[in-house]
């Protein structure tokens, strides 16, 4: 730590912690208790089960959707030409964006020493896994015969083919497949020290050896501690460029085409700031009920709740920077084709779509400049889903408007999704909240052994380096 | 001599500030084959038990430069020699898209490395331990700290070491059974 730091607890009494990350009064042990009674409790609260039902009664919606696909073929989505991708890519770049908030707050705002990261940090890369897990979906099943996706890969075989790396697909692959293994490595880590507070403060034998399994061995050793902290800080720095890339590249399978509102430099730091924004709410959607039902307001406090909304604000301007200059460099290019695409884009026939994204993605955030709001608990939670709907609103507006309208009069169409993609894409909902309950129950939520570390009395006290 | 079955001697601590200033003292009484357990990571500790460097950087460089290495290698073999492809006009060897996987192969190697070189160096999986058959040891993953110095290393001795580590002033001294 820091002099600075040094200084800064001693001036704070002892019971408050600096800025208010914990409440007051809580030491090591209440700190396991708290975190580590969510998963050990014998009676599970009839509210998670509720919650889990409606989760697994919408996943079922993946199923009648992903099953009927591979009885008839990706014409049961509303896909055609001249738009051959719709809701599928939109559902795909949504949901891999929310993935991306997880990863920052693991990963960057660990670097950048957030100690204000360490309550939100577990449960944000669960969803990063959860999100990625639902995004996959879409392009496997849009390949149209998904049993053979594995041809994406580079692999020697009988057929004498190779991936065409010019391709920003095969990029996609590349990136997609290392987030969620980097993601999944990254996540496991750092349970691996809070497997071995289970492991031993679970009362029933098969638990007991579940978590002990999981925990492979771990005593908190400090010559393990010193591999396990390098090994962490490693990963966050891999992690940083990591997430960066996979935005980019995901913005690259439209950049690197040549359609009017697709053909745009400023694609990929766009879409990383909305990835970022768009996370940010999610892991609003999902902090704000878990701390209400768990009675974690100790631990994920107000001051998380608003530097979350600042993160959100922050990044929804870079977002609404991004829709200025489409629209100015439309005009300046002079190029006709992309004057149109912006013209038609405000004022087509899908104009709603893209006024009421920038109602949820400019207009809504501006707000949090207001205390009193960023302060609301559900005016931040309101915001949080508003913005979820708007960066939807907004893959909407790119994917669709740009294709539907394109060079030729000729080849202009219209899209609308069926019945097969809405239920998919609420079957991914389904997933993602299933697969969050199952964690919530099974996990620590919170990092155990990083919230002792910003306790006060964590550090020893005589101020060695 | 030590008992045979004897793995060493292990002192409990209740506060960060005692179990780091303790650790200092049996590094400096000479012991080397101590180890200290913390219910979280204490960068303190480790320096007090005479730790510095970590072998995990090196290996996670070389495992991204293994990734870089066979990304591209792979791109350019496909590419260029087994699978050559004209594609909209572009050079077999078109090197600035072949950056993009290239640039994930270096991250997913290295942080394979990091992970799995992480736990190789700390010998993990690794289900039996003798540490864990002290009573109190569970607690080392709730809110104690122990300081153990191993039955093998050449000053220890059951009674000196014993009455050493008492002297520092630890809530109890327990042996740790093989």
């Amino acid at each position: 730590m820091a002099e600075s730091a040094d200084i800064a607890k001693d001036a704070t009494p002892p019971t408050a912690t600096p800025e208010y990350l914990v409440g007051p009064g809580h030491d090591f042990a209440s700190v396991t208790e708290k975190i580590s009674s969510i998963v050990l409790q014998r009676k599970t609260p009839w509210g998670w089960f509720v919650g889990f039902a409606v989760g697994f009664a919408l996943l079922q919606g993946l199923l009648v959707a992903m099953a009927f696909l591979l009885f008839k073929g990706i014409g049961v989505w509303g896909v055609t030409i001249p738009i051959g991708w719709g809701m599928d890519i939109i559902n795909f770049v949504w949901w891999i964006g929310i993935g991306h908030a997880g990863t920052l707050i693991s990963a960057i705002l660990l670097l950048l020493r957030q100690g204000w990261r360490t309550s939100i940090n577990r449960f944000a890369e669960a969803m990063t896994l959860f999100a990625v897990a639902c995004a996959s979906f879409y392009p496997v099943f849009h390949t149209g015969r998904p049993w053979l996706a594995y041809w994406l890969f580079p692999y020697p075989n009988t057929m004498g083919l190779w991936p065409n790396f010019r391709s920003p697909l095969i990029w996609d692959v590349f990136a997609v497949s290392t987030y969620a293994t980097v993601s999944a490595m990254f996540w496991f880590v750092g349970l691996i020290p809070d497997f071995a507070t289970l492991r031993d403060r679970a009362r029933s034998k098969p638990w007991k050896i579940a978590y002990g399994i999981l925990a492979m061995g771990w005593r908190g050793s400090a010559r393990h501690w010193h591999n396990y902290d390098t090994a962490y800080l490693l990963l966050a720095g891999l992690a940083t460029p990591l997430v960066i890339s996979v935005h980019t590249v995901v913005s690259f399978d439209f950049a690197i085409g040549i359609i009017p509102g697709w053909h745009a430099t400023i694609f990929p730091p766009y879409f990383v700031a909305g990835a970022i924004y768009a996370g940010f709410a999610m892991v609003l959607t999902i902090a704000i009920p878990l701390r209400k039902f768990y009675g974690l307001e100790d631990f994920i406090t107000m001051k998380h709740l608003e530097n979350m909304a600042k993160v959100m604000l922050a990044t929804g301007l870079i977002v609404a920077y991004g829709y200025m200059m489409e629209a100015f460099m439309a005009w300046y290019s002079a190029n006709s084709y992309e004057r149109f695409m912006i013209w038609n884009r405000m004022t087509g026939p899908y104009w709603k779509m893209y006024w009421a994204l920038i109602l949820c993605n400019v207009v809504a955030p501006n707000t949090l400049w207001i205390k009193n709001l960023r302060t609301s608990v559900p005016y931040l939670f309101v915001i949080s889903l508003v913005v979820s709907v708007g960066m939807w609103l907004e893959r909407f507006v790119i994917i669709v408007t740009s294709l539907h309208r394109d060079f030729l009069p000729s080849s202009w169409g219209m899209y609308s999704g069926t019945f097969f993609d809405w239920s998919a894409f609420i079957g991914t909902l389904g997933l993602f909240v299933t697969l969050l309950f199952l964690f919530v129950r099974f996990l620590p939520a919170i990092s155990i052994f990083e919230m002792r570390t910003i306790l006060p009395g964590a550090e020893p006290q005589e101020g060695r380096r | 001599m030590t008992r045979p079955g004897l793995y060493g001697l292990m002192a409990e601590f209740s506060d960060p500030t005692e179990v780091v200033a303790a650790a200092r003292k049996v590094h400096e009484a000479g012991y080397r084959k101590i180890d200290a357990f913390s219910p979280y990571p204490l960068e303190a500790l480790t320096e007090a038990l005479g730790l510095h460097h970590s072998r995990l950087p090196l290996l996670v460089l070389l495992g991204g430069v293994t990734g870089l290495v066979a990304g591209y290698g792979l791109e350019y073999w496909a590419s260029v020699i087994e699978y050559p492809m004209n594609i909209g006009g572009k050079p077999f060897h078109s090197w600035p898209a072949f950056i993009p996987p290239a640039f994930e192969t270096t991250i997913l190697f290295a942080a394979l490395t990091a992970v799995l070189g992480m736990l190789a160096l700390n010998g993990l999986p690794e289900p039996y331990h003798p540490v864990f058959n002290v009573p109190t040891f569970a607690l080392a993953t709730k809110d104690r700290f122990f300081i153990c110095i191993e039955a093998s290393d050449p000053k220890f001795d059951p009674d000196r070491t014993w009455s050493f580590l008492l002297s520092l002033g630890p809530r109890v001294v327990s042996e740790v059974e093989q």
